[in-house]
């Protein structure tokens, strides 16, 4: 490229006095050299140039510029204000789960307290159950001992019975006497011990 | 021209810089200062296109851009950073200028390669008032916001005194050579390249080479669209580069 333009220079600068002339005749077309040194065409290009450069700066510097860097700088302001809300909405979702726990932990005490109070008081209609049954179970055992006690002296009462008649009833057979009296004590001192 | 004259010779016919004649735009006139010309024609496309991607194309001034919104942000973002980044922060206060430096050039740039277009950039006459309006800018920053302590850019303190004057000798050659060495950068490139597309597509007239020289033509346009931003881009950094030394002269 370097040596293009070097190429093109030179024979630019050849042909500069063919320029001037044929500016002279106002021939710009025909030119052969480089345009970019026809200096007939330098007043044109730079007065346009310095147009447009005012132009372009008035459209760049006043509108183009202050418009991007505003909706740059809100942006900026929009995602800080997204993300210092978002921080809040973390601290707040911390929040809620610290009451959560604290209300889990709070209902998790109350329930032990109603299971300890529901606890007590089975344990008291249990305790109380168990009295009553104790009582009548002692109540029934006594009465049952009773009428055991009277079935056992009906009973010793009826062997006395049966032994005092069996012996009396030995003794006359054998051909004796039968003396109530004697037949008693002896069957008192053998019985002695036996029952019971 | 060295191509003209071997085109006369095989029935060629390569008129490589005729794309950058300055005609009249009506008629076929001399070219006066006010004629407007297909220069006027192109800067006020110029200032058309500008106005379509930073006005028409912010229009909704949507907090979620466009897609034009977002090329338009990118063009601020890119040309803002890059004037904080270089010149500093005082230097963001000229950012508007360079914005439409940028601006101007980069659609001078792009709008050239369209067909048929002319490219303002490639001629000498802009690209060397544009570096002209840049270097006395800056120079007149320089002295307004240092006074004589501007000339420290040339005094380089951290070299040894022996060898100073010389270094000053060199800087202020440096110094004068910034606008040449900026327009040409830019015009240069921009001749050279729209001008090997004209001699690739000349080539186009021959059957047997056209397929190459298509082919040629399309990696070259490919090539300028490159060139095109880039160099939009180059101009832009180093009026940056210059207006930091204009802000911060010290070295």
């Amino acid at each position: 490229m370097i040596s293009l333009l070097q190429e093109a220079v030179t024979i630019a600068a050849e042909h500069t006095e063919s320029v001037a002339s044929s500016v002279a005749h106002g021939e710009t077309e025909t030119t052969t050299g480089l345009p970019q040194l026809d200096l007939s065409t330098f007043a044109n290009q730079i007065f346009w140039l310095v147009v447009a450069m005012v132009v372009l700066y008035w459209v760049v510097a006043r509108i183009a510029l202050p418009r991007i860097g505003a909706v740059l700088s809100d942006r900026q302001g929009a995602m800080t204000g997204d993300l210092m809300a978002a921080e809040e909405f973390k601290l707040k979702a911390k929040e809620a789960e610290a009451a959560y726990d604290k209300a889990l932990a709070d209902a998790r005490a109350e329930a032990n307290k109603i299971v300890a109070a529901n606890r007590a008081e089975i344990q008291k209609e249990l305790d109380a159950a168990i009295a009553h049954a104790d009582a009548e179970i002692s109540a029934r055992s006594a009465e049952s001992e009773k009428r055991i006690r009277e079935i056992r002296d009906s009973a010793d009462v009826d062997a006395r019975e049966v032994a005092r008649d069996v012996a009396a009833e030995l003794v006359r057979s054998f051909g004796g006497t039968v003396d109530q009296a004697a037949v008693d004590q002896a069957m008192d001192s053998r019985m002695k011990g036996a029952l019971q | 021209m060295a191509t003209e004259a071997h085109g006369e010779a095989t029935g060629l016919s390569f008129h490589p810089m005729d794309q950058f004649i300055v005609r009249p735009l009506f008629g076929d006139g001399p070219v006066h200062w006010y004629t407007p010309s297909n220069v006027t024609l192109w800067l006020f496309a110029i200032i058309l296109a500008t106005l379509a991607l930073l006005v028409l194309g912010t229009r909704g001034r949507g907090i979620v851009p466009t897609r034009t919104q977002s090329i338009a942000e990118l063009a601020y973002g890119l040309v803002h950073k890059m004037v904080g980044d270089i010149a500093g922060k005082d230097g963001l206060k000229y950012f508007p200028y360079i914005m439409t430096l940028f601006m101007f050039i980069v659609f001078a740039n792009f709008l050239g390669l369209l067909p048929m277009a002319f490219t303002v950039t490639s001629h000498i006459a802009v690209t060397g008032v544009l570096a002209l309006a840049v270097f006395l800018t800056v120079t007149t920053i320089g002295f307004v916001k240092n006074g004589a302590h501007f000339l420290d850019l040339f005094w380089v303190r951290s070299a040894p005194l022996a060898i100073r004057p010389v270094l000053a000798a060199i800087e202020v050659i440096s110094y004068f050579v910034r606008p040449v060495s900026h327009s040409i950068r830019l015009a240069g490139n921009m001749i050279a390249g729209h001008a090997v597309i004209k001699v690739f597509a000349g080539f186009a007239a021959i059957a047997a080479v056209a397929p190459i020289s298509i082919i040629a033509v399309v990696g070259m346009y490919a090539f300028e669209i490159l060139v095109a931003f880039i160099q939009a881009y180059v101009f832009t950094i180093l009026t940056c580069v210059y207006l930091k030394d204009a802000l911060h002269p010290s070295h």
